[in-house]
């Protein structure tokens, strides 16, 4: 068979939308929800996540952090528009990636379609998760890294590693042929970037002083206002993805947010427990970490359920960050990979067992066709290796490369000490 | 004339405002200050890290006042920042050679 005819033809009808794919009639409620749900996952980015990083650094380094995540917001879509939507949700055959037909749009007019919501709604909602991936990854470098390098290493990850993967979670590639589940972005999302976080912390090295000087958050009510707005705006990220208004999006929030609350919860008890003091960054970090978790499975478990994966999630995040800071002595600095790493493992790993429908009071919605609580786990299992070993390969080496580009990630030593906002953009976050 | 420093107890800052008015003192100057005596630290803890706060914030007064009634405002300040605690400060008393007032050029105890 001629793929080349094949590409052609598809490459020809998206010429004539209407007619190619109008398959079905527009949803107004699907899409006024889809396009609220794409308002909130970009509010979870700018400014939630920004603030909730921004107040974790020293005040030398705020207007940096905020700086990074932002223009990640900026370089990203203009990627998605040139080919990020063609590679991750293009008409190819591949079930590796979506081609080169869309770029630029190519096609996609006002009455394009995906399902019953217009293609534009749907683009726009991708764009949004795409934006946060690289912007997750800032935590593991913040306040010594070159905002060139940054900038490059950014674009560069998104392209080979966030847009092939979306293409087979999501974008009708393997993955998500032999059925994994992945609702949200617990692969594509959270161990993408907690992987690459984990090794851009190993190969760029710690910060001057780490574990010796205090390097405390400077302002975590800026923390804790990003926090709820991620809190807030995972509603449109997990209920979003349901792409409809109707039942499972509903129980998609629902889970969502009662994961949040029990991995917030969780962390503080430990804590309380353990030092005899529960702290504010604990809990909205048991919070993310209970968001992240739940991610991969809210369109799976039911309530109940949702109670043991942000209880799970809590409390091996929890060991995981200790151990990776002050044993393995990793700076990722804002603890990216043990919260949304390991936290999108863990909700990967257990949608498989809590989406079985025959767990009493934890069911789930039950199984798809022809799979099983064995061969599932064996699909979760295989998407969670796969997406961690390709993008922890594809990150070391693009680190490499964007080295040589850049003449060096890291900034000197002189310019960490003064701080970043200074020597990278000639501006102070505060003038006090 | 005496140039009174007091490093106090933050939260008692009011109640020693308060006392030196009670004894006819007409200016303080007050600054934050960060530091450290007997009281020594305390630990913070950021996700499991933690980091020993050697500084920890005080308050420091500044009055001059004629000698007549530098030891009423030294038991003022000292009855007033009192909590029995360690870390409740300490009074430093300096003799202070001139003052001078900017606006008329008054100088001495009329300046103060």
């Amino acid at each position: 068979m001629n793929n080349k005819t094949k590409v052609f033809t598809l490459f020809a009808l998206t010429l004539l939308p209407s007619l190619a794919l109008a398959q079905d009639e527009l949803s107004g409620a699907n899409t006024a929800w889809i396009l609220t749900s794409t308002a909130l996952v970009l509010f979870m980015t700018l400014p939630g996540l920004s603030l909730f990083y921004a107040g974790l650094v020293r005040t030398k380094n705020v207007l940096s952090v905020l700086m990074q995540c932002f223009s990640v917001a900026v370089v990203i879509s203009l990627l998605w528009l040139v080919v990020g939507y063609s590679i991750a949700f293009g008409p190819s055959e591949s079930a590796y990636w979506g081609g080169l037909s869309k770029m630029f749009f190519n096609g996609v007019v006002v009455e394009s379609m995906t399902g019953d919501i217009p293609e534009t709604v749907f683009a726009s909602f991708q764009m949004t998760f795409a934006i946060i991936t690289p912007a997750l990854v800032v935590g593991a470098f913040v306040e010594r890294i070159k905002f060139s390098s940054m900038l490059i290493f950014s674009v560069l990850w998104t392209l080979i590693v966030y847009f092939p993967v979306a293409n087979w979670v999501w974008g009708g590639g393997w993955l998500g042929q032999l059925g994994l589940i992945d609702f949200a972005g617990g692969t594509v999302v959270h161990i993408t970037a907690g992987v690459a976080a984990l090794v851009f912390a190993i190969v760029l090295g710690p910060r001057d002083g780490f574990l010796k000087t205090p390097m405390m958050p400077h302002n975590l009510t800026m923390s804790f206002t990003g926090a709820g707005m991620l809190w807030v705006g995972w509603f449109g990220f997990n209920a979003g993805s349901a792409l409809a208004a109707d039942g499972a999006a509903g129980m998609a929030m629902l889970v969502t947010h009662l994961s949040a609350a029990t991995g917030a919860l969780t962390w503080m008890v430990i804590e309380w427990r353990k030092y005899g003091k529960a702290s504010g960054l604990g809990a909205i970090t048991g919070m993310v970490a209970g968001l992240a978790t739940i991610t991969p499975a809210s369109g799976s478990v039911g309530p109940a359920g949702a109670l043991i994966i942000g209880l799970t999630g809590g409390v091996i995040c929890y060991i995981c960050t200790n151990y990776i800071k002050q044993k393995l002595r990793v700076d990722d600095s804002l603890d990216v990979f043990p919260v949304h790493g390991v936290g999108g493992i863990v909700g990967t790993f257990l949608a498989a067992i809590l989406v079985s429908d025959s767990l009493g009071i934890f069911s789930g919605n039950g199984y798809a066709q022809g799979m099983t609580m064995g061969s599932q786990l064996g699909v979760q299992i295989l998407g969670i290796v796969v997406v961690a070993v390709y993008t922890a390969v594809l990150t070391y080496w693009l680190i490499k490369l964007v080295g040589i580009m850049t003449n060096g990630i890291r900034v000197t030593k002189d310019e960490e000490q003064i701080g970043l906002d200074i020597t990278d953009h000639d501006e102070q976050g505060y003038s006090m | 004339m005496k140039l009174i420093s007091a490093i106090i107890k933050p939260f008692k800052s009011d109640d020693v405002r308060q006392a030196l008015s009670e004894v006819g003192v007409n200016g303080v100057t007050l600054t934050e200050v960060k530091g450290f005596g007997r009281q020594k630290g305390h630990t913070e803890l950021y996700r499991g890290a933690e980091y020993v706060i050697d500084f920890l914030p005080k308050i420091k007064l500044e009055v001059a006042v004629s000698d007549n009634i530098a030891e009423q405002v030294i038991e003022a300040i000292c009855s007033a920042a009192n909590t029995g605690q360690i870390g409740d400060g300490k009074i430093f008393v300096t003799n202070l050679e001139q003052t001078i007032r900017i606006r008329t050029g008054e100088t001495g105890d009329d300046a103060l």
